[in-house]
């Protein structure tokens, strides 16, 4: 048969394709610095590993079933009318079966374990998280097309760059502030995606000090592909250190600095800010940087408690600057509320009246 | 607002002759070229007096044969174009390192990818599949034709009509930067002001009404239309996959309809259902676009694993290995396709408890999986495998896809998707199983029915060099995708920094040339065999030594489909009647009923393309116009009565007596 020396050589080639592979020419997933991903790494390996127990005899069965059965092998045993066997039915179906279940159970465990809401327990597999160790929290928001990380603990911020240091358990809260990204440090942990108006969280540790890849795995529009940035793990000191230096510069983080900050641009220069305004993260998961903007959560909170009837048009805005910025003149203006009470008017334009809030 | 009213912008709306791409090189010696290529068909046509055979005989036909073959040359010609946009994007990512910006901005880039997706899966898979299911179902289950075989040519021209209106946004406008499902808020009116999501949204729309057709009509003729004695059980594999399909598709697509109408209400009346501001929420828009989107997977692999069902059987000379188990398979699948959808995005955020749901029914799909797989395998096992081409396609599909479904598996691990989601490794998967099993299912079908639906097989030589092309080809196109994937490498990147990644890239690109060398090979193959076609001519109806009833009537089959609808008693009717020592009828022929042929379905269409036009573009008068206007022309056809004729008896004897004639002479 022709086509059967081929077949064998594409064997040949998956196998030597393979083995490239696991050797890893810097596949950061296969050797990661973070606690996590290398979990997350195991588990790809096992997975691999159970999946093989399956696909390996399926293909070695494919190939010596096609080579033995040809047409012109008349040796070959004939049986025109065999198409049922209990035995190999049963087989058929639980070989599978309990592969899967093994993997299901791994799944269940896992996805628990690993759940990257779940704050750590460890910081690394023979190390448990000491008592007095508490997570660092940074602030993530996507912009179009950068990424600002917010330090609360420290007072500063940064753009197109994110530091930490080692073995100290982070906890990432992110948002973006227009579309979806995922924010994603392979060496350090899998990826959540970061969406406007909501946050997610990700609880992850690095335990090797360096320099890593950190980008956006979430396409979001033109600047995508330079919506990169540098993770730098550093030993506690040295991580000080930066802090310290950081606070020493000049740019403050005003919400007109975000303001500007936030008009979309394409591959950002690092920034650092020394400080940042009060309460600006909750202001932008909560969309309402703008003076003129009532937050998110309060909407909310009125809403639940049955809304603020006629008092509400009092408060109606435009969305004008948003439409000029959008190159959407030609279209008719829209109003909305805009804010109860807001830091510029804290009465919310509406004088004496007595808001029910 | 009257104020405001300016008739040449109610007319026109955005269209100016800006929207055509001038400044783009690229686009417009493609342009000149389509435009020189479509003249010169246009103009042999006319020379050769063809356009009125191609009106009365295949526009107008409400024949599932004709129609099943004008979806397939819809899959192929839009074959081409989707694949120019993958070569396009390889060849990008293998140069565009560091400095190098590459040939394609991003501005074009994001279209291509966009476009590359949206073309593959709506307008080759799904043409690809239905085309074949409209052919080879009813001559199945031995039916004259589909139920509402008017339907049937609507349902064709609407998918066309779809496909014409994304290929006019190449030259008018352009088409959306937002992937191939259009995530919002990336694909709201806020982020995407410009034409490009309209395109997507109107030609999606238009489509999708033609599938959501054909997916009711296929079903009602599997369930109404079966031979006298053909129960469930004893149906063809190829016709309980399409069954499962069409389930899966009048299931499904509504739910594409009103994920797409509620963006276009956020588009056009300013609505708020998926915008960031405003109570709006994306993640309702990525779970409801996921709930139509897994089962379309399903869709479009069920079908390919039947032609595989049957041609395993046909070139093993054997019964199918297990055929209630591969039918529970098939139905488990269909069910199960329904409750996995939230692995498309585990990253999202939800709960530990709902990812691990999802993540494990996601691995359960995988048990009927790999029992059919097994089924297959166990039906080459002690048979007489003969390697014609459809087998070659066969054997490449079970060894390439086992992979894909490994690393299917590997992405369902919620923990370990966190890692590899979005990443080349994701690409590399999904196009591992949609080539390694749609594609290669549908290669081998064609290759299969060809003789069939033609009277001659196609050429070998050729039919093997694609495969080889193919085969290789994805191998070395794909698996460095993987081992790029491993290394934390996205998807839908313009341009990288790393230079340690460009060999691989470039290895990729090596193999999308080797991809195109197969489409090539096809299509020389169609040349090649149409000269060859008298030594390639099949007399016999049956060139295969097949085993279900399509292979009982001539090849190609009368309109009829069969002179007397078969009697079955058992599975493999065909080969039953075989071993029997089946006799054709030489004589009592009837007056055969016949639906007529009509072009209400190619004018509705017609107006829908335009109406999809005018609406993209805000041409709100042209928009009303076509609007009552297809309304009007779907009412007037209702008042046409000239729906069916008879086939005399004596017309019928004629067709059979020549057959018998060919038949003896060729014994």
């Amino acid at each position: 048969m022709p086509s059967s020396k081929p077949l064998r050589g594409l064997a040949l080639l998956s196998t030597v394709l393979l083995t490239s592979l696991l050797a890893g020419c810097n596949t950061v997933l296969m050797s990661p610095s973070g606690y996590i991903a290398m979990q997350q790494r195991d588990l790809i390996v096992v997975s691999t590993i159970l999946m093989l127990i399956i696909i390996v005899p399926v293909i070695i069965l494919t190939l010596v079933f096609a080579w033995r059965y040809r047409a012109s092998n008349v040796n070959a045993k004939y049986d025109p009318e065999w198409h049922h066997s209990t035995m190999v039915e049963l087989m058929i179906w639980s070989a599978p079966l309990i592969i899967i279940i093994a993997l299901g159970a791994i799944t269940w465990v896992s996805t628990h374990k690993l759940d990257p809401y779940r704050p750590l327990e460890r910081i690394s597999a023979d190390r448990e998280l000491p008592t007095n160790v508490t997570p660092m929290t940074v602030e993530v928001v996507a912009l179009d097309w950068k990424w600002l990380f917010l330090y609360p603990e420290q007072g500063i911020a940064t753009v197109n760059e994110l530091v930490a240091p080692v073995d100290r358990p982070i906890l990432f809260k992110m948002t973006a502030s227009t579309v979806m990204n995922s924010f994603f440090i392979p060496a350090m942990a899998g990826q959540v995606y970061a969406m406007p108006g909501m946050e997610t969280k990700l609880n992850a540790v690095i335990n090797r000090p360096g320099v890593y890849e950190g980008f956006s795995a979430n396409y979001s529009g033109a600047g995508f592909s330079d919506m990169r940035f540098k993770f730098y793990g550093m030993p506690a000191a040295d991580f000080a250190n930066w802090v310290e230096q950081t606070r020493a510069g000049q740019e403050t983080l005003t919400r007109e600095a975000y303001l500007k900050l936030e008009q979309p641009s394409e591959a950002e220069p690092v920034r650092r800010y020394a400080s940042v305004a009060d309460g600006l993260y909750e202001a932008i998961l909560n969309r309402c940087v703008e003076s003129n903007r009532m937050c998110m959560n309060d909407m909310m909170a009125i809403d639940a408690k049955g809304g603020l009837g006629t008092l509400g048009t009092f408060n109606l805005a435009s969305n004008e600057s948003t439409r000029i910025r959008l190159g959407l003149t030609d279209t008719a203006t829209r109003a909305y509320v805009g804010a109860m009470c807001t830091p510029a008017d804290p009465t919310g334009g509406i004088g004496n009246a007595n808001p029910v809030l | 607002m009257f104020e405001h009213l300016d008739i040449s912008k109610m007319l026109l709306g955005r269209l100016s002759l800006e929207a055509i791409p001038f400044h783009d090189p690229i686009l417009l010696v493609t342009f000149i070229a389509v435009a020189l290529g479509g003249l010169a068909l246009v103009g042999a046509l006319t020379y050769f007096r063809l356009w009125g055979y191609l009106w009365r005989e295949w526009f107008t036909t409400i024949d599932h044969k004709k129609i099943g073959i004008m979806y397939i040359i819809l899959g192929i010609v839009m074959l081409l174009r989707g694949f120019a946009d993958a070569i396009m994007m390889r060849i990008q990512q293998a140069v565009a390192f560091g400095d190098v910006a590459g040939y394609l901005p991003p501005h074009h880039y994001d279209q291509i990818f966009t476009a590359h997706g949206v073309i593959m899966i709506f307008f080759v898979a799904m043409p690809l599949v239905t085309g074949l299911m409209n052919y080879v179902v009813p001559l199945q289950i031995g039916a004259r034709d589909v139920a509402f075989p008017f339907l049937n040519n609507f349902s064709f021209w609407m998918t066309a009509a779809g496909a014409a209106l994304v290929m006019a946004s190449l030259f008018v406008g352009e088409f959306a930067r937002t992937g191939w499902l259009a995530y919002p808020p990336l694909s709201g009116i806020a982020q995407s002001p410009d034409v490009g999501v309209d395109y997507y949204i109107w030609s999606l729309q238009i489509a999708g009404v033609g599938t959501l057709l054909s997916g009711i009509n296929l079903l009602v003729t599997i369930v109404k239309m079966r031979a006298p004695g053909m129960s469930m059980m004893k149906m063809p594999v190829f016709t309980w996959t399409s069954l499962c399909t069409n389930a899966l598709i009048v299931a499904a697509f509504p739910v594409l309809t009103a994920v797409l109408a509620l963006l276009s209400l956020d588009r056009y009346a300013g609505t708020n259902f998926f915008t960031a501001d405003f109570g709006g929420n994306a993640m309702m828009y990525v779970n409801l676009i996921w709930i139509w989107g897994h089962p379309e997977v399903y869709i479009l692999i069920l079908p390919a694993f039947g032609v595989f069902s049957e041609v395993v059987s046909t070139f093993s000379s054997k019964r199918l290995f297990g055929y209630a188990s591969m039918v529970y398979a098939t139905v488990v699948i269909t069910i199960l396709s329904y409750l996995v959808w939230l692995h498309h995005f585990f990253t999202m955020g939800s709960g530990a408890s709902v990812n691990s749901f999802f993540g494990i029914t996601t691995m359960i799909i995988s048990i009927p999986t790999g029992a059919k797989i097994f089924n297959w395998l166990f039906t080459m096992y002690r048979g007489r495998i003969r390697f014609d081409v459809p087998m070659l396609w066969t054997v490449g599909f079970m060894v390439t896809f086992v992979i894909g479904g490994m690393t299917g598996v590997m992405l369902a691990v919620p923990p370990a998707d966190f890692s590899l989601h979005n990443s080349l490794f994701l690409v590399a998967h999904f196009h591992n199983v949609i080539i390694g099993g749609v594609l290669f299912g549908m290669m081998a079908g064609i290759n299969y029915w060809f003789p069939k639906a033609f009277g001659f097989r196609l050429d070998e030589f050729w039919g093997k060099c694609s495969f080889w092309f193919w085969l290789v080809g994805f191998y070395i196109a794909f698996m460095p995708l993987y081992v790029l994937g491993l290394m934390g490498v996205t998807r839908r990147m313009n341009h990288f920094d790393d230079p340690s990644l460009q060999i691989w890239f470039e290895i990729a690109a090596l193999g999308a040339f080797l991809i195109a060398l197969g489409i090539l090979s096809f299509l020389i193959q169609l040349v090649v065999s149409f000269k060859r076609r008298e030594q390639l001519r099949d007399h016999t109806g049956d060139p295969w030594h097949g085993r279900t009833l399509e292979w009982s009537t001539s090849s190609p089959p009368p309109p009829y489909n069969f002179a007397f609808t078969p009697q079955v008693h058992e599975g493999d009717a065909w080969w039953q009647m075989k071993q029997r020592g089946y006799e054709r009828p030489a004589g009592g022929f009837q007056p055969i009923h016949m639906p007529a042929n009509t072009a209400a379905g190619i004018v509705l269409a017609g107006l829908s393309a335009a109406l999809g036009f005018a609406l993209i573009w805000h041409m709100w008068i042209p928009a009303i116009a076509t609007f009552v206007a297809l309304v009007g022309v779907a009412i007037a056809h209702t008042f046409n009565y000239k729906r069916d004729y008879y086939i005399p008896a004596e017309e019928v004897a004629q067709i059979e007596a020549e057959r018998s004639r060919l038949m003896a002479s060729h014994v």
